[in-house]
């Protein structure tokens, strides 16, 4: 471990440390543009450059591996005039737009510009002007601004996996674009935006819409898929602005997928801020208390078991609970979450990504199952590229073919290989020491989960110190959901078989609910999209910004929220509106509080009153004879841009599927463009 | 931007195909984009033959760039960074006038003024399609100043006169001697050896 001094203080680094990591843990800022934890090294900006003793010239910290006996200078004369200069450099082409650019008051060069840079410009001739770039429905290029720092670069081709953006020509005139002006084609490409350390790369859909320092912040958990992405939630005067990542290494690192980060514009459209009653076939609005008295005619005279419950995807688990103790109020068991059909059920572990996401890293096989990561949650597909692209893990896939941006093993399309292993798979699978398995949720129906079940055995998938046996949610709710029993033993077939009279809905839009439509419906929501459309009782709730709520990631992360803003309208937090119905329906929910329903359900399941990750007992799989798999997998029923209300209500959403997926231009510019 | 300029349809031509082989072949399998650079420029080579204009459409990088299973953005990156690959159609002579500090002391501007008074037009190509016109940058034949190259010969030792020359015997469509266009050998003293007169 090599000890060196950074302004007179002796630091010693792991092996392999750099310069600038040497002079961080002795405390010191050194500023930068081009270098970023997450991506390679570049050590083109020259922004960190330090003086290092017996080195003739400053040298660029962030590429120079620190050694033993190394004295570094940070704060000289010497480094102070150095950064000086490629600051005078940085800025020389530079526009001076800060006022009407979008990443005023949080950009580096302007930040560091103001503490390491002259005061003044002795500039005098023209500076260079760059066309702005199309990349798509997401990103905004001002490609003057560039400092060409390549950390989009860098992060397409070794995050994304999309070798889509390049640095074209050189010198003077070197540019960054995408291919031809193509919009990128990747489902985290809004992550340039963030990465991006000037105003050249910036959020379309939030162009001049609010400015840094009047947003609000208000920490979140994102909804939009089962990897419990940490979100902070920016708002400005009620509304919500923007929504950005939050660090977590264990979770999204620092990443989100598009989805998360730029459907929350569809949190403005289409949405229910009043209740409606089914009145002669035509919804009419109506007050609280005209629904609640709907409702409680309808289940007045219906017998217990003739009442259902269903929990949509983006459902918190205090919203669950309070149902369900509605439901059991009721005399009715008749919950189910498993909405995409799957046989998933407790123990816990049986239904977990026991891996873990930042354990998946770490795998040397990993074979997927009825699921493509890419779509269904993004951020566990950069965990396998991880693990693929250190030239460790083997990938290979049970299901329809797919560009997971990694090279993988297609099998193919037919989930009996799960019980009939090709050997090439078999043998991989038994000389691997960290094997992974991932089967989609989706996918993982009785027959499947039983096959699944014998792999896990027949390889050892768990083993002491690894666990790979792992489903792949695809909805935020559903691991909440399974924690607290919201399901019953007839699975959704058996609700389908024997049509309930009355149907509670938990914002459940992406069922085709047509079999059960003699059923009254009580559609509990926050979007006009499918549920409500048929609905006969439509009950305003809160979306996933709007409320304070515990969600479980599909590892069995136990993560909150805090709220952000108020629901619109007479909307209201859901939990409070299933509190009041009780009331009304002649059922007491004993919690009058958030804090008293969290009580009481950290009383019934303490992991769910602990933040975190818990590892989940492991118990041994039963046979239950469900008969071999067969047959293609079932792939998702749209475009992963439009999984849920929120997405399909968002303009954004709708032009990635125009430009990205039909690969139509960009929409014409308005005239004062 | 690079474009494809209406061409379409390129093939390796059988030579050049065994060619490429070769060239790929230099390298560990799996690093075989690092051919890139030989393999543009046997293409630019293949389009001079082929269409007479020394250039590289964008189908041709493409072409290149899927033979090497690497990214299309990273071929186009390399061939837009070099300025010895053409991005756009150029004359089948290709007049590359060096006018770097050297050249210019030794009437680079005069060579210049030749070529554009012959009908030459910076980065065009004349109407008869044989001349396009580039200054470029030292091309290290410094000791027979004023140069040019036009394709892979250099013609030394200029005066506006023998450039002129020069080109009117390409329009003709006759190859001029390259080298010194002054009777010296290479770089020998003008006007005869000065030293080691006779052969020991």
């Amino acid at each position: 471990m090599p000890k060196l001094i950074v302004d007179g203080r002796e630091v010693e680094v792991p092996a392999g440390a750099t310069v600038m990591q040497a002079c961080e843990m002795a405390g010191r800022e050194i500023p930068r543009f081009c270098y970023h934890e997450r991506l390679s090294i570049a050590g083109n900006c020259r922004m960190c450059l330090v003086e290092i003793e017996k080195s003739p010239k400053p040298v660029a910290s962030c590429a120079m591996p620190a050694a033993d006996g190394m004295v570094v200078h940070t704060m000289s004369e010497k480094t102070r005039r150095a950064r000086e200069g490629v600051m005078e450099f940085l800025l020389i082409n530079h526009p001076l737009d800060c006022p009407i650019c979008d990443q005023g008051g949080e950009c580096d060069l302007q930040d560091q510009a103001l503490a390491y840079g002259r005061g003044t410009s002795r500039f005098e001739e023209n500076k260079r002007a760059v066309a702005e770039k199309y990349m798509g429905p997401l990103i905004k290029t001002v490609m003057t601004r560039c400092i060409h720092c390549t950390r989009c670069v860098r992060f397409a081709e070794e995050v994304a996996g999309v070798e889509e953006i390049g640095a074209l020509f050189r010198g003077e005139n070197m540019q960054i674009t995408s291919y031809l002006e193509r919009a990128v084609a990747s489902e985290i490409s809004g992550n340039v935006i963030d990465l991006c350390p000037v105003g050249a790369l910036t959020a379309k859909p939030y162009a001049f819409e609010a400015r840094p320092w009047e947003l609000r912040r208000t920490d979140g958990i994102d909804v939009m898929d089962a990897v419990g992405s940490n979100i902070v939630v920016g708002h400005r005067s009620g509304a919500v602005m923007r929504i950005s990542p939050r660090l977590n290494d264990d979770v999204n690192e620092e990443w989100l997928a598009d989805r998360s980060r730029f459907a929350a514009d569809g949190l403005r459209e289409r949405r229910l801020d009043r209740p409606w009653v089914r009145v002669a076939g035509r919804l009419q609005p109506a007050s609280w208390a005209e629904a609640f008295a709907a409702i409680a005619r309808a289940v007045a005279g219906v017998g217990k078991d003739r009442i259902a419950a269903l929990a949509g995807p983006l459902a918190a688990v205090e919203e669950m609970v309070a149902l369900k103790d509605l439901m059991t109020g009721l005399g009715s068991g008749r919950l189910e979450c498993r909405l995409d059909g799957s046989a998933v059920a407790a123990p816990r572990a049986h239904y977990l990504f026991n891996t873990t996401l930042a354990g998946l890293e770490t795998a040397d096989l990993i074979l997927l199952v009825g699921t493509n990561p890419r779509f269904d949650a993004p951020l566990v597909n950069t965990r396998i590229r991880k693990a693929v692209r250190g030239g460790r893990a083997r990938l290979f896939n049970i299901g329809p073919a797919a560009d997971l941006t990694v090279p993988v093993t297609e099998l193919g399309d037919d989930l009996g290989l799960l019980a009939d292993l090709p050997a090439a798979l078999a043998g991989a699978l038994g000389a691997a020491a960290r094997p992974a398995m991932l089967v989609g949720s989706r996918n993982a129906t009785a027959p499947v989960l039983e096959a699944a079940h014998a792999v896990a055995d027949r390889f050892g998938l768990v083993r002491d110190g690894w666990n790979g046996f792992n489903i792949l949610h695809d909805a935020a709710s559903r691991v909440g959901a399974l924690d607290i029993g919201f399901v019953h033993g007839g699975h959704l077939a058996g609700l389908f078989a024997d049509p309930p009279a009355v149907l509670f809905l938990l914002g459940v839009d992406d069922l085709d609910l047509a079999p059960l439509a003699p059923a009254f419906r009580i559609y509990l929501g926050t979007h006009g999209d499918a549920g409500a459309r048929a609905a006969d009782v439509i009950l305003p709730a809160a979306a996933y910004t709007e409320k304070p709520g515990t969600w479980v990631n599909m590892e069995g992360r136990v993560q909150r929220a805090l709220r952000a803003v108020f629901p619109p309208g007479d909307a209201r937090e859901d939990w409070t509106i299933l509190r009041a119905l009780a009331d009304v329906l002649g059922i007491r929910l004993p919690y009058d509080t958030l804090d008293e329903l969290r009580r009481r359900i950290a009383s019934e399941w303490p992991h769910l009153g602990r933040d975190g990750l818990e590892p989940a007992e492991w118990a041994p799989f039963q046979g239950e004879g469900a008969g071999p798999p067969a047959g293609p997998a079932r792939r998702p029923a749209t475009s992963h841009y439009l999984v849920n209300p929120i997405c399909r209500a968002s303009p954004t959403m709708h032009a990635c599927v125009r430009e990205i997926e039909e690969g139509a231009g960009p929409a014409l510019l308005e005239a004062a463009e | 931007m690079p474009s494809a300029g209406g061409f379409s349809g390129f093939r390796w031509t059988e030579a050049n195909a065994l060619r490429a082989a070769e060239i790929i072949g230099r390298y560990p399998p799996g690093r075989q984009q690092s051919a890139i650079m030989p393999l543009l420029w046997l293409a630019q080579y293949q389009m001079l033959e082929q269409t007479g204009s020394a250039w590289l459409p964008l189908p041709v990088i493409e072409y290149v760039a899927d033979q090497l299973q690497m990214p299309r953005m990273r071929a186009l990156e390399v061939a837009t960074f070099y300025t010895m690959y053409n991005l756009k159609p150029v004359g089948r002579f290709h007049v590359q006038v060096c006018g770097t500090t050297p050249c210019m002391l030794r009437g680079a501007e005069d060579i210049m003024a030749a070529c554009r008074a012959f009908g030459l037009k910076t980065g065009e190509v004349t109407h008869n399609g044989l001349f396009t016109l580039s200054e470029v940058e030292c091309l290290g034949a410094c000791v027979n100043a004023p140069m040019v190259q036009v394709n892979d010969d250099f013609y030394e030792d200029l005066t506006p006169e023998t450039m002129t020359a020069i080109l009117e015997a390409f329009a003709r469509g006759e190859t001029p001697r390259p080298g010194p266009q002054v009777g010296r050998q290479f770089s020998a003293p003008l006007g005869g050896p000065t030293t080691l007169r006779e052969l020991a």
